[in-house]
């Protein structure tokens, strides 16, 4: 398999908070990567930063950032925004605000394909439909002279998706895109996503924090926690044998049919994501693991427990036994 | 959308009723017109008699229906001064009030709207401050002591442009530059909260996010956004603009409506004032309905609401 993105040692700081701290993210082309973990661990920075979309006032360093063999990390604003919307899409969480209320559908989604190709009005806006069509709106060329407020949640993240496919990137970044939506639409975007993968061989870069998405459609999850990407496997490796604490205590807040019995409660981890500085040392988990020692404040091998599954704690792969998933 | 319009239009026709209203009564209760007209030698026969010719002998609201009845057909009476139609002699000024309030607002919008945008992408920096500074000083400034100060320096000193009258285009430069002024500040505020808030949205994250260049970025997806509430603004501007060059045309003697209302209250000639009152008025009541309409037109979740 061919390394899409490869992602080494990612640091961004935005202004005294370290908010991504040595992430590491590899896509391949044509795979679904997710990105899981609680609000506030860094996911959605590390998306935006491959992007080049980190706010004002965010400090960003990288030993590698190569996207399709080229080093991208260096790139000056302008070699970015050529990038961007051409050969790598993004799309967010939010659908109800991440269109622009003052122009049509069609006039947004054309605009991509005329600012990266130049290609004509006409024929812009036959492939706004066709995309349209593509995935699942119906009456296109109806839709293409509305305004987003006309549509629905559903309606817009569609067009947003559609948006994203006008050049044929290789790589889409997806930012919780079901999150806002209601249950039944969730599902049917996610289906989209693995759809369009098959017929676009695109590599996806899902950020959720929904381990029900990750077991859909991921072929690779990373869980992140404080900034840094705690264990990335395989997904099949990662929900048979997780082995980060912090892994197993995620998958334990989730029911899953058939293993929770009534009267039993949930898992749950105690405290919040801490607020991490500069020069913050050792494991962010440290305070709220139960296995934590006097090591977990000292620096953290990175450990590879399977081909492809990779920890990073300071307790041996296999630790308490077998998994408590 | 329609009624909507309908609506806006019911409530402007009721504030021209009241301003026709306010515009009679006002020039009734600043004394005793017929005594005022006879002027200060005249006996107590004269004063009869300009009260009998000009009708001020009949009952007050004889007068109000009677001239309200007028008014609506475009007919405010005969100037004592002038001795013409008061309609001919608004119309003759018109041209000169409304080139000055153009000049104005267009001098408003080349300053302000870049300056906003600047200070908006620059949000916080010391460029920002400086513009808040400009802001705040022109919001400070007196227009008729901007007005001897600009004469002075570029009419008289540098001699540029005239300092007076309105024979040539050049004649409305300095007029212009400070009736922009009175609009600058608010202009210049409006654009830059307009364009912080539209550059933090989603949708300005989504252009980025295409490749957008930077220039479409702040000009077709944050002003485009920004602008609704300028442009709104910018015509209630102009409304002042054409009500407030009284002071600047009487200053830069520029003949237009302003300098004859200046004119006709130093003469007490009141069909002139009066009228002045409710064109300038009426003219401002079309310019806020104007705005409201601009707003639905420009911001579509209004249109098709």
């Amino acid at each position: 398999m061919t390394a899409l993105l490869e992602v080494r040692d990612l640091r961004v700081t935005i202004g005294s908070t370290a908010a991504v701290r040595g992430t590491a993210i590899t896509v391949n082309k044509g795979e679904t990567h997710c990105l899981v973990g609680e609000s506030g661990c860094g996911k959605s920075i590390s998306a935006l930063s491959v992007m080049g979309l980190l706010p004002r006032g965010s400090k960003r360093e990288t030993t590698m950032l190569r996207f399709a063999g080229e080093e991208i990390g260096k790139y000056s604003e302008r070699q970015m925004e050529r990038l961007r919307g051409d050969r790598m899409a993004m799309i967010f969480q939010e659908p109800m605000t991440s269109l622009n209320p003052a122009y049509t559908v069609g006039s947004q989604m054309t605009e991509v394909l005329r600012r990266h190709r130049g290609t004509p009005r006409a024929q812009a806006v036959d492939r706004a439909a066709e995309l349209l069509a593509r995935v699942g709106i119906t009456a296109p060329g109806l839709r293409l002279g509305q305004f987003p407020h006309q549509l629905s949640g559903g309606l817009r993240q569609r067009v947003m998706i559609a948006m994203a496919l006008m050049c044929d990137p290789e790589l889409l970044i997806a930012d919780e895109p079901t999150t806002a939506l209601d249950v039944t639409v969730q599902a049917q975007i996610l289906r989209l996503l693995a759809g369009l993968q098959k017929d676009f061989g695109l590599g996806i870069l899902l950020i959720t924090h929904d381990l029900g998405v990750v077991a859909r459609i991921a072929d690779r999850v990373s869980v992140m926690y404080a900034g840094e990407v705690v264990e990335s496997a395989p997904t099949a490796s990662l929900f048979a044998a997780p082995e980060h604490p912090y892994t197993r205590g995620l998958l334990t807040c989730v029911p899953v049919p058939g293993k929770v019995k009534r009267d039993e409660p949930l898992g749950s981890i105690p405290g919040v994501v801490p607020r991490i500085t500069p020069g913050f040392a050792g494991c962010g988990f440290r305070d709220r693991c139960s296995e934590a020692h006097a090591a977990c404040s000292g620096t953290i091998p990175r450990q590879t427990v399977s081909d492809g599954h990779e920890l990073l704690c300071t307790l041996a792969p296999g630790w308490g036994g077998k998994a408590a998933a | 959308m329609l009624r909507f319009f309908i609506r806006r239009f019911a409530v402007a026709v009721l504030v021209a009723l009241t301003v026709l209203t306010l515009a009679f009564l006002l020039t009734r209760v600043s004394g005793d017109l017929a005594i005022s007209i006879a002027g200060p030698n005249a006996t107590q026969q004269d004063v009869e008699a300009i009260r009998e010719a000009y009708g001020l002998n009949r009952p007050l609201s004889t007068q109000y229906f009677d001239w309200l009845g007028r008014a609506v057909q475009g007919d405010f009476g005969e100037s004592y001064f002038f001795r013409d139609r008061v309609a001919n002699l608004i119309a003759s000024r018109m041209p000169v009030t409304i080139t000055l309030g153009l000049v104005g607002l267009a001098i408003a919008l080349v300053v302000s709207l870049p300056l906003g945008i600047i200070a908006a992408v620059r949000e916080g920096t010391w460029i920002d401050r400086v513009v808040a500074l400009i802001a705040m000083i022109g919001q400070a400034m007196p227009s008729f002591w901007l007005g001897l100060v600009l004469m002075i320096v570029f009419g008289l000193q540098l001699a540029w442009l005239p300092i007076s009258g309105a024979d040539s285009w050049e004649g409305f430069v300095l007029p212009g530059i400070v009736l922009a002024f009175s609009a600058i500040p608010s202009l210049t505020r409006l654009t830059r909260s307009g364009m912080i808030e539209a550059l933090a949205s989603d949708y300005i994250r989504t252009a980025r996010a295409k490749g957008l260049t930077r220039l479409s970025i702040l000009v077709k997806h944050g002003f485009r956004n920004a602008a609704i509430p300028v442009v709104s603004i910018a015509a209630v501007q102009l409304g002042f603009m054409l009500g407030g060059s009284v002071v600047i045309e009487t200053v830069f003697a520029l003949h237009g409506v302003g300098f004859l209302a200046w004119e006709s209250i130093s003469k007490n000639d009141f069909p002139v004032v009066q009228a002045v009152v409710l064109v300038l008025a009426i003219i401002y009541i079309g310019l806020t309905l104007l705005a409201d309409l601009l707003n639905a037109v420009l911001d579509p979740r209004l249109r098709t609401a």
